[in-house]
């Protein structure tokens, strides 16, 4: 049977095409690779190469011809042996349809796994994450963030701190102190200041295997290696069908520090918190970091771990366990109350706890949640409060557009509607670059203030 | 400025010529030979299938041939051991294949079935093989650079003594992050080769219009990192340079850089009709300088294949590709709970 020569498609979105020229004639040898004709679309004339080696039987498309569909036959090709006579056992149709066609109507995909059933049993007590009477101390952020990464590295020979600073500087907000000495320069390196260079080197350290701790100086720096982040690490696991994942962590402080102006203030929450593959964490207490840091480094999927520089001095109540972890994708009730639910995390939680104390003088109990893990986001935590006290408000620094709040609004709308008895409100930060000047940057940041406000606005008590 | 004008006056500046080019061969014996052979034919005929079945609109999307680069990929691998890494961009199927995974699971991808090695959800840009230490098919232009430097990184970690393949384009030489890769690569002395494929043109501008310095080999230089021109359409010399480079960085001494001077036949991807360069440049590269055909004159000339054998291995390949083909046609597409599937390990 001779060999059907079909119009080809040539780009992406290419249907149908013109035949202008055929460089071979009937009776040509042809020879695979050969250019056997010019085809023009709307956007280039191309150049068609046979993959097949014979004698060009005959023409079907004549040379000018316009508008050929893309796999109408267009030539026939005799293999070795076949004379003219075999043409004619060749029918004229067009070819056979190739087999990609559109799948009959997409079966209907839900637009993100729904939940199932809303929530609607709001008083389940949950264990308490620390159980009572547990050993605790007092430890800063900073002292809670380095115990957890050095307890892992001393677990797992695989675990290894890189970044700027991290080793003879002893990190530049000195969280990474004393590590160099107990770990050695195999596994706490400084790097040069590199970040595109080193995140996308650690991405490829996790990629084969080892899991990598990134320390970004602030997470301003990490725009320069977010492609890594993004696309190394957060898309690879699906880009591989399942067989590369990606335990890397990528950490620093995130947000506005003090005074340190637009370039140097800014909160990346919402932004990674947008990426399927990537898990956002953004803790508040010390034992948080702690915990949660532990968990992120023992995970197989890419975490961005996102700290607050205020909070580095903060101290708070750690237990004094052995391997205290806390579970990734789990908020916190920080403080339990029934008229209104806040929910927050990060510095926001201050802010928020600030805000839920001078209400409760007034007689308005407000339930804080802090979210710890932005993305997966513990809806059900959100929603069994919410369910209870019928009125939420959503506390962050960053900006108000595509928020967390943003996302946190819609899933109250989407699965509490009916339980709420006020919109949603948020407080963020205000939807500007962060000023120098100490009164403007105040104004720029959310505050107690404006979270009272915003609880007795959705209280009706203002 | 006047492009033409400068360019002229650059060139003569800057002179690569062609007598850098390290041509020092490994000697073959036969079965060297054929399995050069063999292993080349096998990416030539698998992309003009490939080509072919994007013409017919089995193959969407993005599809980057590798025709004509042969040698570069077989080159090294030849002189690749056990447990060395390979990574590259998106012009990736030629080293799947030299790193010998299935032709069916790839073509699989490229029609996007539930067979292919990322059960379709990759595509011709992105697929991985943990069991080949193929670490991707990247989509981002030098992003395999700093993640190639980390499998290097891997490797001096553990304490073995596998080295990484790290392979990008003349155009993707110009990325930021391949010299803070370099740097870093020299700065902890990490086994890491990092193979430029010149075949002139960055899409559709060429090297001389892309870069001040066209001698990329001397990328390097400013980090301490060796670095030298190598015939990239003779497999024998790539392998010779591929071993030169290899012994360097297992004996500990770090990074190299290979630039290999090769040549692609086709567009940069299947909708590129390659207006910049003329018909007789691409027919010049074919006619006097085909990897492929270079190893055929040699097998019949030193008397080691006949027409037959070779023929014999050509139709051994040919039915090879056609089953991957058939296969990749009529593989399944992925079952659409696919579609929310690996996006997380377990928490």
């Amino acid at each position: 049977m001779p060999i059907k020569v079909l119009m080809p498609a040539l780009s992406p979105t290419m249907e149908e095409g013109n035949l202008a020229k055929w460089v071979k004639k009937e009776g040509d040898k042809i020879e695979i690779g050969d250019v056997i004709a010019e085809i023009e679309t709307d956007k280039a004339t191309m150049e068609v190469e046979s993959v097949d080696e014979g004698t060009l039987g005959k023409i079907v498309v004549a040379e000018g011809a316009q508008g050929v569909k893309v796999n109408e036959l267009i030539a026939l090709i005799l293999e070795e042996g076949e004379d003219a006579s075999a043409l004619d056992s060749v029918s004229s149709d067009a070819a056979p349809a190739p087999a990609a066609e559109a799948p009959a109507a997409p079966a209907s995909v839900p637009a993100e796994p729904k939940s199932a059933a809303p929530v609607t049993v709001p008083d389940v007590e949950d264990e308490p994450e620390i159980p009572a009477g547990t050993p605790m101390k007092t430890q800063t952020v900073r002292e809670a963030l380095r115990d957890g990464m050095a307890e892992e590295m001393r677990r797992d020979d695989d675990v290894f701190l890189i970044g700027e600073e991290v080793a003879q500087y002893q990190g530049a907000y000195k969280i990474s102190q004393g590590m160099l000495e107990e770990f050695g320069e195999r596994r706490v390196i400084d790097t040069p200041i590199t970040e595109h260079g080193f995140t996308g080197l650690a991405a490829g350290a996790a990629m084969a295997g080892l899991r990598p701790i990134v320390e970004f100086m602030t997470f301003n720096f990490a725009m320069q290696a977010i492609d890594h982040i993004i696309n190394s690490s957060a898309k690879t696991l699906y880009m591989s069908g399942g067989q590369i994942h990606n335990p890397i962590v990528f950490r620093g402080p995130n947000g506005a520090a003090a005074r340190v102006a637009a370039q140097h203030s800014q909160d990346y929450t919402a932004w990674y918190s947008q990426i399927p593959g990537l898990i956002v964490v953004h803790p508040y207490t010390a034992s948080d970091y702690k915990g949660l840091i532990k968990s992120a480094i023992r995970t197989n999927n890419p975490v961005v771990f996102l700290e607050n520089e205020i909070l580095y001095g903060h101290s708070f109540d750690v237990p004094d366990v052995e391997d205290f972890t806390v579970p990734l994708g789990k908020a916190r009730i920080a403080r339990k109350g029934s008229d209104v639910t806040i929910v927050s995390f990060g510095m926001g939680m201050q802010h928020s706890l600030h805000a839920a104390e001078e209400l409760a003088k007034e007689g308005i109990e407000a339930e804080v949640i802090d979210l710890r893990t932005i993305r997966p986001l513990d809806t059900e935590t959100i929603i069994r409060s919410v369910i209870k006290t019928g009125r939420c408000v959503v506390v962050e620094e960053g900006w108000p557009q595509a928020s967390t709040a943003s996302e946190v609004a819609f899933r109250v709308m989407d699965q509490a509607f009916d339980y709420l008895d006020a919109p949603v409100a948020r407080v963020c930060g205000k939807d500007v670059p962060m000023p120098y000047a100490s009164n403007l940057e105040k104004l720029a940041l959310p505050n107690v203030a404006e979270v009272i406000a915003a609880v007795k606005a959705v209280t009706y008590t203002a | 400025m006047a492009a033409s004008a400068s360019g002229t006056a650059k060139k003569a500046a800057k002179g690569t010529s062609r007598a850098q080019v390290n041509r020092t061969i490994v000697e073959f014996d036969k079965d060297q030979e054929l399995h050069a052979y063999r292993e080349m034919l096998l990416i030539r005929r698998f992309e003009e299938k490939a080509g072919q079945l994007y013409g017919m609109g089995m193959i969407g999307g993005f599809c980057h041939l590798y025709i004509g680069q042969e040698a570069v990929v077989v080159g090294m691998q030849m002189a690749a051991k056990e447990g060395d890494q390979v990574v590259t961009s998106y012009r990736d199927h030629g080293h799947m294949l030299a790193c010998d995974m299935d032709p069916k699971g790839v073509m699989a991808e490229l029609t996007g079935r539930k067979d292919g090695y990322s059960k379709g959800k990759g595509g011709s840009m992105h697929m991985f093989s943990r069991e080949k230490n193929f670490f991707g098919g990247h989509g981002i232009v030098g992003a395999q650079v700093s993640i190639g430097t980390g499998l290097a990184f891997a490797n001096k970690y553990r304490g073995n003594d596998n080295v990484s393949f790290i392979y990008m384009g003349d155009g993707a030489s110009n990325q930021g992050q391949v010299y803070e890769s370099f740097n870093m690569a020299k700065l902890w002395n990490l086994p890491a080769i990092y193979v430029i494929e010149n075949n002139k043109y960055g899409m559709g501008t060429s090297v001389e219009r892309s870069s001040s310095n066209t001698d990329l080999s001397q990328r390097g230089i400013s980090f301490g990192i060796p670095g030298e021109q190598v015939d990239g359409m003779d497999v024998r010399a790539v392998m010779a340079a591929a071993e030169r480079a290899i012994e360097w960085a297992r004996e500990g001494k770090g990074p190299y850089i290979l630039e290999m001077i090769t040549y692609r036949y086709r567009g940069h991807s299947m909708s590129d009709p390659a207006k910049y360069r003329s018909k007789e440049e691409v027919q010049k590269m074919r006619n006097e300088h085909d990897p492929i055909e270079q190893v055929r004159q040699r097998l019949i000339d030193g008397g080691l294949a006949s027409e037959d054998e070779l023929k014999a291995i050509d139709k051994d390949i040919r039915a090879i590709v056609s089953d991957s083909a058939d296969f990749a046609q009529t593989n399944p597409e992925p079952d659409e709970s696919e579609l929310w599937t690996d996006i997380y390990m377990p928490l």
